[in-house]
C-alpha cells in the first residue's frame, strides 16, 4: 500500500493560541485511519488545518502535493472532501441542490447526473426527500446528505468529523455500515475523527491517539483497542 | 377613483426602481454583510456613462447594453480593488470606505459632466400608454423592464450552476468553500450584478428625476426602505418591499394633505424605523441567529 497523506509537525491554532503542537501521522491509500481523543484534543483542528480552513505550519503531503498554504477551494479539487462537524449542509436549499453543489468543482454534466443517482442508491431516503429543504431533514438524513454531498466530489480522501454526533444508536450503526461499504466498494480513503472510540476502532484499520495537540499513541486498531490506557480512558471498561 | 388608480400605477412604476435599488443593496448585503451606501452613486455614475455614450451618437439600447457591461466590470473591480483587501476589517472601516466611494463618485461625476440638471431620453416616450390616462408609456416601460430583469434573475439563481454557487456562497461561505465554490469570485460577481442592476434603475428613472450627480440620493433611501421592509436577507422580499414603498409613498403624497409632495421622503424613513421596531427581520426575511 502507498501513503496517501503524510503529515509532519503540523502546528495550528486559533487567534495565536496553538491547539496543535506538531502532529505527525500518515494514512494509507484505501485505508481508514482514525484520530481519537477527548474534547479539545485537537481532532477537529487537525481536519480544519488539512483543508485550509485555518492557518497552519508544518508539512502535509497529499499524493505528492503540499497542502499547507493552499486555498480550501483548491484542496477540494485535489479530491479531498471534508464532512464537517455539524454537517454544514445548506439548510435552505433542496437535497438535490446540495448534491449538485457537491460536484461544483467538476465539469461534466452527464457524469454528475449519474453520480446523483448513485448517491440516491446508497441513501434511498434522500431520493424520497430530493425536493425538500435540507434543514427540514432529520439529523440522520442530514448526515447522509453531508456524506452524499462529499461523494459527489468523487473524493480520494474523505475527512469525517464526528459522523455519529447527535444521532440515535441505530442510525449510527447504519451510518457506519454505509461508511464501511463506501470504503470497501468505492475505495475511498477516510480520515475519521470520533469521540466514540469503540465505534471508530471498529471501522478504522489504523488509529492515532491525540492528547492536547500531540499524538501520544498510534498503531493498528486491534492493538490500540488492547492498550491499557486507551481502554480505561476512552473505551470505559 | 381614477386618480387613485393613477397614483397606484405611478407608485408601482417608481416602486419598480426602488425594487431594483433594494435588490442591488440586498445582493451586496448577502455577499459581504454590509449595506452599500454608495449604491446610489454607482447607479448615478452608470447613468452618466449612458448619457455620454448617447452624446457620442450611440443609439439608446446600444448605450444601455454597453453601460450594463461597463457597470458590471466596474462593480467587480470595486470589490477586487477596494473591498477584498478589507473584507476582515471591522464594520466602521467598511462604512468609511462606502462613504469615500460615495463622495468620490459624486464629485467625479460633477467634475466630468458638471452639476447642471440635464434631461435624459426615454425610449418609450412620455405619451399616455395606448391613449389611457392611467399610465404613461415610460412608466409602463419602467415596470416592464424591471419585470424582465426579475425573471432573468430568478432563472439565473434558480437554474444555473453559477447562480447556485452564488446562493451557496451567500448562505454559508465556509461550507461553500468546502465543496469547491470560489467564494471570493462569487462575491465579486455579486458586486458586478448589483452595479448593473443599479445602472438599469438609474437609466430608467433619469427621464423622471432628470440627470444630475445627486439624482439617486433619495431614490437610494427609498430603496433602503424597501429592502428593510421586505427583509435584508430576502431578495424577493426586497423587490416586494420596493414596490410597496413606491405605492405607499405615492398614495400618501396624494391623499394625505399634510404630506403632499414635500414630505414624501420622511415616509421612507418612518417605514424603516417602524419595521426595525416591530419586525426587524422584515416581511420575508429570516431571523439571523448567532451563537456567541
Amino acid at each position: 500500500m502507498t501513503t496517501l497523506l503524510d503529515v509532519r509537525g503540523l502546528v495550528a491554532g486559533y487567534g495565536g493560541i496553538p491547539a496543535l503542537h506538531g502532529v505527525d501521522f500518515s494514512l494509507e491509500e484505501g485505508g481508514v485511519t482514525t484520530l481519537l481523543g477527548a474534547n479539545g484534543a485537537g481532532k477537529t483542528t487537525t481536519l480544519r488545518a488539512l483543508c485550509g480552513m485555518i492557518r497552519a505550519r508544518g508539512e502535509a503531503n497529499f499524493a505528492g502535493k503540499r497542502l499547507i498554504g493552499m486555498q480550501t477551494e483548491d484542496i477540494v479539487r485535489l479530491g479531498i472532501a471534508h464532512v464537517p462537524e455539524g454537517r454544514g449542509t445548506f439548510t435552505r436549499m433542496s437535497v438535490e441542490e446540495n448534491l449538485q453543489l457537491g460536484a461544483m468543482s467538476r465539469r461534466n454534466g452527464a457524469d454528475i447526473k449519474q453520480d446523483i443517482e448513485r448517491v440516491y442508491e446508497h441513501f434511498p431516503r434522500l431520493r424520497q426527500r430530493r425536493m425538500q429543504q435540507a434543514g427540514t431533514l432529520s439529523g440522520g438524513e442530514q448526515q447522509m446528505l453531508a456524506i452524499g454531498r462529499a461523494l459527489m466530489l468523487r473524493p480520494r480522501l474523505m475527512l469525517l468529523d464526528e459522523p455519529s454526533f447527535g444521532l440515535a444508536p441505530l442510525v449510527v450503526r447504519e451510518m457506519f455500515d454505509i461508511l464501511a461499504g463506501l470504503n470497501r466498494n468505492e475505495k475511498v480513503s477516510m480520515l475519521l475523527v470520533e469521540q466514540n472510540a469503540s465505534l471508530a476502532l471498529s471501522l478504522a484499520d489504523t488509529a492515532y491517539l491525540l492528547e492536547t495537540g500531540r499524538i501520544v499513541t498510534s498503531g493498528p486498531s486491534a492493538q490500540i483497542r488492547e492498550d491499557e490506557g486507551v481502554r480505561r480512558s476512552y473505551l470505559g471498561y | 377613483m381614477e386618480l387613485f388608480w393613477q397614483q397606484v400605477l405611478a407608485g408601482i412604476a417608481t416602486g419598480a426602481i426602488y425594487a431594483c435599488m433594494a435588490l442591488a443593496v440586498v445582493m451586496i448585503y448577502q455577499a459581504i454583510d454590509h449595506l452599500n451606501f454608495a449604491q446610489g452613486e454607482m447607479a448615478m455614475f452608470s447613468t452618466f456613462i449612458a448619457f455620454q455614450l448617447m452624446l457620442w451618437g450611440i443609439p439608446y439600447w446600444g448605450a444601455f447594453l454597453i453601460t450594463l457591461v461597463v457597470s458590471f466590470i466596474g462593480g467587480v473591480l470595486i470589490d477586487r480593488v477596494i473591498f477584498r483587501p478589507i473584507h476582515d476589517a471591522p464594520i466602521l472601516s467598511h462604512v468609511v470606505v462606502f462613504i469615500a466611494l460615495l463622495a468620490i463618485l459624486n464629485s467625479s461625476a460633477g467634475f466630468i459632466w458638471d452639476f447642471t440638471v440635464k434631461s435624459f431620453p426615454s425610449p418609450f416616450g412620455s405619451a399616455p400608454l395606448f391613449g389611457s390616462s392611467l399610465i404613461s408609456a415610460h412608466q409602463a416601460g419602467m415596470i416592464g423592464v424591471t419585470l424582465l430583469l426579475l425573471v432573468f434573475l430568478f432563472v439565473f439563481f434558480r437554474y444555473t450552476r453559477v447562480g447556485l454557487s452564488m446562493r451557496a456562497a451567500a448562505a454559508n461561505p465556509a461550507s461553500a468553500r468546502l465543496v469547491g465554490v470560489r467564494v471570493g469570485w462569487m462575491v465579486a460577481l455579486g458586486w458586478g450584478m448589483a452595479a448593473a442592476i443599479g445602472a438599469i434603475a438609474g437609466i430608467l428613472i433619469a427621464p423622471v428625476v432628470f440627470l444630475e450627480p445627486n439624482m439617486m440620493i433619495s431614490i437610494l433611501l427609498y430603496g433602503f426602505a424597501g429592502a428593510v421592509l421586505g427583509g435584508l436577507t430576502s431578495p424577493a422580499g426586497a423587490v416586494l418591499g420596493g414596490f410597496m414603498v413606491g405605492v405607499v409613498e405615492n398614495l400618501a403624497g396624494t391623499f394625505i394633505p399634510v404630506i403632499g409632495g414635500e414630505l414624501k421622503l420622511p415616509i421612507a424613513l418612518m417605514l424603516i424605523v417602524a419595521v426595525l421596531v416591530f419586525k426587524p427581520s422584515g416581511l420575508m426575511g429570516r431571523t439571523v441567529v448567532q451563537r456567541v
